[in-house]
């Protein structure tokens, strides 16, 4: 056996992968279903071998300001939280967007709206990928799949963020927190030093060292045009990710006559469902978006062309939906199956629901 | 290979344990594994479920509505999963507080009387490893040999003088297993 | 004595704090904070803090205070200064960090941040304008308007059974066990401004040291807010806001024990 495969779940492979990145920071508040974060990083104590920090903050609002400032420094840092903490974070998510500061976010969504469930829901696809707080802005949207995902996006997500100085956002779900399956970790990297930072993001919050011009981090501009202009940087950065990082996952794809497309677990869920629809000899593909912003809109409009019909199920009452349809501009039939408030089905429902929207229709 | 089972019963029963114990061991196999907890907030006394897959290819679906084995330890698990096995496929519940034994007869039905071979060895904590070696007997998913190598590298260093305990547990659910 | 001879350094009896740049404030004629600004310079120069000082300043009439100040500086949502500066001082605590907030920042909407940054003992300095008034928006209510003062949303006076009573926060946070220095000043005549000036010094080195909270409360006038002239300002400062806000240290772990 392979020493370094690990079995773990995937709240805890975030956690592990955030130490071994050289994460410089954690600051997070306790909630349902991904409380196993802090809890493992707690229990690893980074700050006895890295020196990495870890807070338990006294609110969602506390903590994505930590992260907020720990990003204006130039630091790794990062929070995980679930759906309820994850809209008291949006006025942070803004603020960052709106300062050009590179930092990870993790919502391990459950079923809402209001406290809701503790059970998976991807019900906070629109709050994720369409701006949950004020003003015009974009994270870049991860959706793992996997307990491996888990720990291979906290790199990505970081390596994103400090590339293009914007906001990763790891969109989860309670099924792949909960999960435990093999994982390997990477290589324990150092954290980077104080003048690494300093070369690495000349506008961070260091104190003046060498007594250098000062840095300052803020979102305001009273000034309209100025403030315009600050937009439109935002968007041509924007614009730029979209032609750079789109990443999906297309599952036979090139031989079906139906279509899904799914996320995260309804992902995994979907892939059971293609192989039972083959041995009915219903030649179903998926594509899995891996960015849910930016959308793989063009790769799903490809597959589209050669397809009867798709079916977009989802732990949500139809909002990926739309940018699949968008994508398609409505030339394909597009069906839309759901469970919601945090019921997961099963690969019958899904493979049920297919057949009867779209093979018999 | 492929296993795709699901342990049900009380929270505080060691359901969870128990699947996390397979999980392992089939990890020391170098199989693909998922191990997936179903529990509401009553987190003691409450059900409790987890689906635990082996196999030797890359699993899709972690979650499932038909498995191949069903072990179940309360009345309420059996009334839930017992339609939920595969025609051909396995159930294994433990006698205690059953009123209601299962009907099927497209499967097959293995009664054992765990708890009381608990009472027997004297020592409530054996009572997973004990359905867990009935489940072996039934299903050779993974070797004894490989659940020893999975306990040792879970439990802690101070636990480790408990594995022949185990180990002994497993063996006698395993004779709890009638032909 | 020629004009030459009085500026030369030697004669020079007072000088613009090296940090504080020349750029015209935005503070009305006769607000507080631009001698508070300056005694934060002062005191960041004279410990030798240039190249380490991180600030925070909040949402307010001080929410431009990095424009004035020629250090490095986060600029914070509103209320969420201690939470920020928490993160700063617990990644870098090699650094001078240290919040400037209003009374509706620190008291109102941040008050959730303000304690549990007070309470776990974050080593950073917490410098808090108290001026019982919201200046920025336009005179509205704080949480420390005083009873029977009038702002624009208690034009007849702030009653309690309408509004509430003044929360004196500061007494708060000296009960609580993260805090090292706790003390209440004014800046309306020089020996005030003088005792000010240490208090913040005080606070600077306990943070360098790594010694927990500390919490310069400044008691302020917004002249411009309370519809009065700078001096009239002062006076009704020293009748009302000192009865209910009185000066002096709440808190001092350091204190020489007699």
């Amino acid at each position: 056996m392979n020493d370094k495969v690990m079995l773990m779940k995937g709240n805890e492979a975030l956690a592990m992968a955030a130490i071994r990145y050289g994460a410089d920071g954690y600051f997070g508040y306790p909630i349902t279903p991904q409380s196993e974060v802090l809890e493992k990083l707690e229990e690893e104590m980074p700050w006895e071998t890295t020196g990495m920090v870890v807070l338990q903050a006294e609110s969602e609002v506390a903590a994505i300001n930590m992260v907020y400032a720990g990003a204006s420094c130039g630091k790794a840092v990062f929070t995980s939280t679930s759906s309820p903490g994850f809209s008291l974070m949006q006025e942070g998510m803004s603020y960052m967007c709106a300062s050009e500061v590179p930092a990870l976010v993790i919502n391990v969504m459950r079923g809402g709206p209001g406290l809701g469930t503790i059970h998976p829901s991807q019900a906070d696809y629109f709050q994720a990928c369409k701006g949950g707080g004020h003003g015009d802005y974009h994270p870049i949207v991860l959706a793992p799949a996997s307990v491996q995902e888990m720990a291979d996006f906290v790199a990505l997500g970081w390596d994103l963020a400090f590339k293009y100085r914007c906001v990763s956002l790891i969109l989860a779900d309670g099924l792949i927190g909960q999960m435990m399956e093999k994982v390997v970790l990477p290589e324990q990297r150092p954290r980077r030093t104080e003048e690494e930072i300093r070369r690495q993001c000349p506008w961070a919050v260091m104190g003046r060292e060498g007594m250098r011009p000062k840095n300052i981090i803020t979102s305001l501009e009273l000034d309209d045009d100025k403030m315009e202009a600050n937009n439109h940087r935002f968007q041509a950065t924007y614009r730029e990710i979209e032609k750079n990082e789109v990443r999906c996952e297309l599952v036979d794809t090139d031989d079906c006559d139906y279509l899904m497309v799914a996320f995260g677990s309804m992902a995994r869920i979907g892939m059971k469902v293609m192989e039972m629809a083959r041995e009915e000899g219903i030649k179903v593909g998926l594509v899995r978006p891996i960015t849910l912003w930016p959308f793989p809109g063009k790769q799903i409009a490809q597959v589209a062309q050669h397809v009867k019909g798709i079916l977009v199920p989802e732990l949500a009452a139809g909002q990926l939906i739309e940018d699949v349809k968008l994508a398609v501009e409505c030339k394909v039939p597009v069906a839309h199956f759901d469970r919601l408030g945090g019921n997961v089905p099963s690969p019958e429902e899904v493979l049920n629901s297919l057949k009867e929207q779209l093979v018999k229709a | 290979m492929k296993a795709e089972i699901i342990i049900a019963g009380f929270g505080g029963q060691g359901v969870l344990s128990m699947g996390k114990i397979l999980a392992y061991s089939g990890l020391m196999e170098d199989k693909e594994v998922t191990w997936l907890p179903s529990y509401g907030p009553e987190q003691r006394g409450g059900t409790a479920n987890v689906t635990v897959i082996l196999s030797d290819e890359r699993i899709s679906s972690p979650t499932l509505d038909a498995y191949d084995m069903a072990v179940v330890l309360n009345q309420q698990s059996l009334d839930k999963f017992e339609s939920k096995v595969k025609p051909g496929g396995v159930l294994i519940y433990d006698s205690y507080g059953i009123n209601t034994p299962p009907t099927r007869t497209d499967i097959r039905i293995c009664r054992i009387d765990a708890t009381e071979a608990t009472i027997e060895m004297n020592n409530s904590k054996t009572f997973n490893m004990i359905v867990l070696g009935a489940m072996l007997k039934v299903n050779t998913m993974v070797t004894i040999d490989s659940v020893l190598k999975a306990l040792k590298k879970t439990l802690p260093e101070r636990h480790h003088h408990l594995i022949p305990l185990n180990e002994e547990a497993l063996k006698k659910g395993a004779t709890l297993i009638k032909d | 004595m020629t004009e030459n001879n009085i500026i030369n350094p030697e004669n020079r009896v007072y000088k613009r704090p090296s940090l504080l740049n020349e750029a015209h404030m935005h503070y009305c004629p006769g607000c507080s904070h631009g001698v508070v600004h300056k005694l934060v310079a002062e005191v960041i120069e004279e410990l030798g803090l240039q190249e380490k000082a991180i600030g925070v300043s909040p949402v307010g009439c001080s929410v431009f205070a990095y424009n004035y100040i020629d250090i490095d500086w986060l600029e914070a949502a509103h209320g969420r200064a201690t939470a920020m500066a928490t993160a700063v001082k617990r990644l870098m605590p090699d650094k001078a960090v240290f919040t400037y907030q209003g009374d509706g920042d620190f008291a109102a909407i941040g008050t959730c941040e303000s304690i549990h940054a007070c309470n776990r003992g974050e080593s950073i300095v917490i410098i808090f304008i108290n001026n019982a008034i919201y200046g920025m928006t336009g005179g509205q209510m704080a949480p420390t308007t005083l009873l029977g003062q009038k702002t624009a949303t208690c034009p007849y006076g702030r009653r309690a059974d309408l509004n509430g009573y003044p929360l004196s926060i500061t007494p708060l946070l000296a009960q609580l066990d993260g805090t090292r220095y706790v003390t209440r000043q004014s800046v309306h005549t020089p020996a005030n401004v003088r005792k000010t000036k240490a208090a913040i010094k005080k606070a600077f080195l306990n943070s360098m040291e790594g010694k927990g909270t500390s919490v310069v409360e400044v008691v302020s006038t917004c002249n411009t807010g309370w519809k009065l002239t700078p001096e009239k300002a002062n006076k009704w400062m020293e009748e009302n806001m000192f009865a209910k806000y009185p000066l002096g240290d709440l808190k001092d772990n350091d204190a020489k024990k007699d």
